[in-house]
């Protein structure tokens, strides 16, 4: 059995998932670090399940999911701060009432893709992710969702570690916390837009949330801690998109498996590794009180 | 009540003047007014839910108040950002979080800049000279969030200290840590901050006992209002008994100070101890002693 199945370099699907895939991947991972660090996991959750809603949509629209997962995110974004997400009861409340509201919008929507569309398999491609089958032209629109996200978290990189260690702090050095909370869910957003349409909206947390928890875990400062996430991510969609393509020969079918599975399983197992045999960075049991 | 301020008034690091905060709808504070020279080592001593956050909140200008104005350097302390360091009460670090007690130290330098910082010899010196000034150094590589509570205390100070405030305010420093800890901390900020240094110090405590030999002055507060003086002249029953509006005792037990009133259910200790209990506030916890 080879690694690299024949026609792997030259199929050009697998091109555009690797680029896709790598942009997705380490935007995820710088973006994810700050996710993870302010504490913000659930607006990650609450982003991907209204991606279904957005990626619904934008069905409806006839433009690439993309479109849609971002679009909703930023709504989504605006909204989640306007209610009041610096609050934690606020936060819950706000996630609550934007997240149900968004899946029963979504609800619609997929019925309506569903039964309007000749096409079949549209919830799957939201749900699961759609990189095999997006065209090229996407390439441009991703990096124009990704840059800017990768932009806020490295502008605003001191900024939002010093509010994630306490937001009166950041205050009385004159960041403006408020502001720089919105800028940071805006790209959460975006990056989860992007996940969305590597792993699929429903899997979208697990390339945020995942390689940056390994990363927090393994490494003892947050600069170190995006480059590890960034590098986790890449490496377990690539290995991912080479399994799925190998996986064309594999049983039950000859359809091959999705490549959102081996993606989500190589980080889940890599999380598991990190948590059972990661160092602990600085656990030392002192004598002084 | 309170002593008229005589100092040379440009001298003041801080000047509160006539500051009223209501909060929903409630008088919180009522007409403070005190001032701070340089190197003055200050107690801001009141009950818990006296105001002594709100008033801090106050002067950092997080605050609004709803008349008077506090004045820092001799400046609107809206313009006076680069001049205060502050400890916030009880920040929860996360041992998860990989910040170092030598990041958050910098990040008290620069922590408001843009962009990814860049490693600098020079401000490595600084951070490794200022962790040093607050004997943090053997656990600058560890994460914050693994310190003991003593040790983040130091690194909370290193970092409100690195951008050489004139005046540092601290909420309740002391609460939580043990008395060793406790010591250790006083006296960092009463010699080497406030005496050698000359940074003006305005520390706040519910238990003002630990405190009391090395206060230069005290603003009491109690039912909104502040009385302010050296120790002597702030905790004596007529002017305490007339800032509370009712009478009180100050009984001097082994050494140790307490400000006690006398209710149809026996005593209760307004301060002193650590279960002090505000007036109006029946929640917190109430001291009955026999006379
Ligand atoms: N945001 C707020 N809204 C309404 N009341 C408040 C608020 N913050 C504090 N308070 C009230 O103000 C009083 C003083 O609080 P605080 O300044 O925190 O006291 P201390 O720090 O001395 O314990 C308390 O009775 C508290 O309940
Ligand atoms: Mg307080």
């Amino acid at each position: 059995m080879t690694v690299f199945a024949p026609g792997f370099f030259a199929s050009s699907p697998v091109h555009v998932a690797l680029v896709i895939g790598g942009i997705s991947a380490v935007v995820c991972g710088l973006v994810g670090t700050f996710t993870v660090l302010r504490g913000q996991s659930y607006a990650g959750h609450a982003l991907g399940d209204l991606a279904v809603t957005g990626g619904s949509a934008s069905f409806l629209a006839n433009v690439s999911p993309l479109w849609g997962f971002a679009g909703i995110g930023v709504i989504a974004a605006g909204i989640m701060d306007m209610i009041g997400i610096r609050r934690p009861r606020g936060r819950d409340l706000a996630t609550g009432i934007v997240r149900g509201a968004g899946l029963g919008l979504a609800a619609l929507f997929l019925y309506w893709d569903t039964t309007s569309s000749s096409t079949t398999g549209v919830s799957i491609t939201i749900l699961f992710g759609s990189m095999f089958t997006t065209s090229t032209s996407v390439v441009p629109v991703v990096l124009a969702f990704g840059l800017p996200a990768v932009a806020i978290v490295a502008i605003l990189f001191r900024p939002l570690l010093l509010s994630s260690v306490s937001p009166e702090l950041a205050a009385v050095r004159g960041v403006r916390v408020r502001l720089t909370g919105l800028a940071c869910l805006l790209a959460i957003a975006l990056a989860v837009s992007l996940s969305a349409i590597t792993v699929g909206a429903i899997l979208s947390t697990a390339l945020l949330i995942g390689p940056a928890a390994i990363a927090l875990r393994v490494t003892n400062t947050p600069g170190r801690a995006m480059v590890t996430a960034a590098l986790v991510g890449l490496g377990a969609t690539w290995i991912g998109i080479v399994l799925a393509y190998d996986s064309f020969y594999w049983p039950p079918s000859h359809d091959g498996w999705p490549v959102s599975f081996f993606i989500v399983a190589l980080i889940f197992f890599s999380f598991l590794v990190s948590q059972l045999f990661g160092r602990r960075p600085g656990r030392v049991i002192r004598a002084e009180g | 009540m309170t002593p008229a301020v005589t100092a040379d008034e440009t001298r003041q690091v801080l000047d509160v003047d006539g500051v009223s905060v209501r909060l929903a709808g409630r008088p919180i504070l009522d007409e403070v007014r005190f001032a701070i020279e340089p190197g003055e080592f200050v107690g801001l001593i009141g009950a818990n839910g006296a105001g002594k956050t709100t008033l801090l909140r106050v002067i950092l200008g997080l605050q609004a108040a709803t008349a008077g104005s506090v004045r820092i350097g001799g400046k609107p302390a809206a313009h006076a950002r680069g001049l205060v360091g502050y400890v916030p009460q009880k920040i929860q670090l996360d041992p998860d979080m990989p910040v170092r007690a030598r990041d958050l130290v910098a990040l008290g330098l620069d922590g408001n800049k843009l962009g990814i910082p860049l490693p600098s010899r020079g401000k490595r010196k600084l951070v490794d000279e200022m962790l040093a000034a607050v004997d943090a150094l053997r656990f600058a590589d560890e994460r914050v969030g693994n310190l003991s509570g003593g040790e983040q205390q130091r690194v909370m100070i290193a970092h409100a200290l690195i951008s050489k405030p004139r005046l540092l305010l601290l909420d309740e420093p002391l609460a939580n840590l043990d008395i060793r800890s406790a010591q250790e901390i006083i006296e960092l900020l009463s010699k080497r901050f406030a005496k050698q240094q000359q940074v003006s110090v305005l520390i706040s405590a519910h238990e003002m006992n630990p405190l009391l030999p090395v206060l230069d002055r005290i603003v009491y507060l109690a039912a909104g209002r502040a009385a302010t003086g050296t120790t002597e002249e702030v905790i004596r029953e007529d002017v305490l008994s007339s800032l509370y509006g009712h009478h009180v005792d100050v009984l001097n037990m082994h050494g140790r100070i307490l400000v006690v009133a006398h209710t149809d259910e026996g005593f209760q200790v307004l301060a002193g101890d650590d279960r002090a209990a505000e007036p109006g506030h029946p929640d917190h916890s109430r001291t009955g002693m026999q006379a």
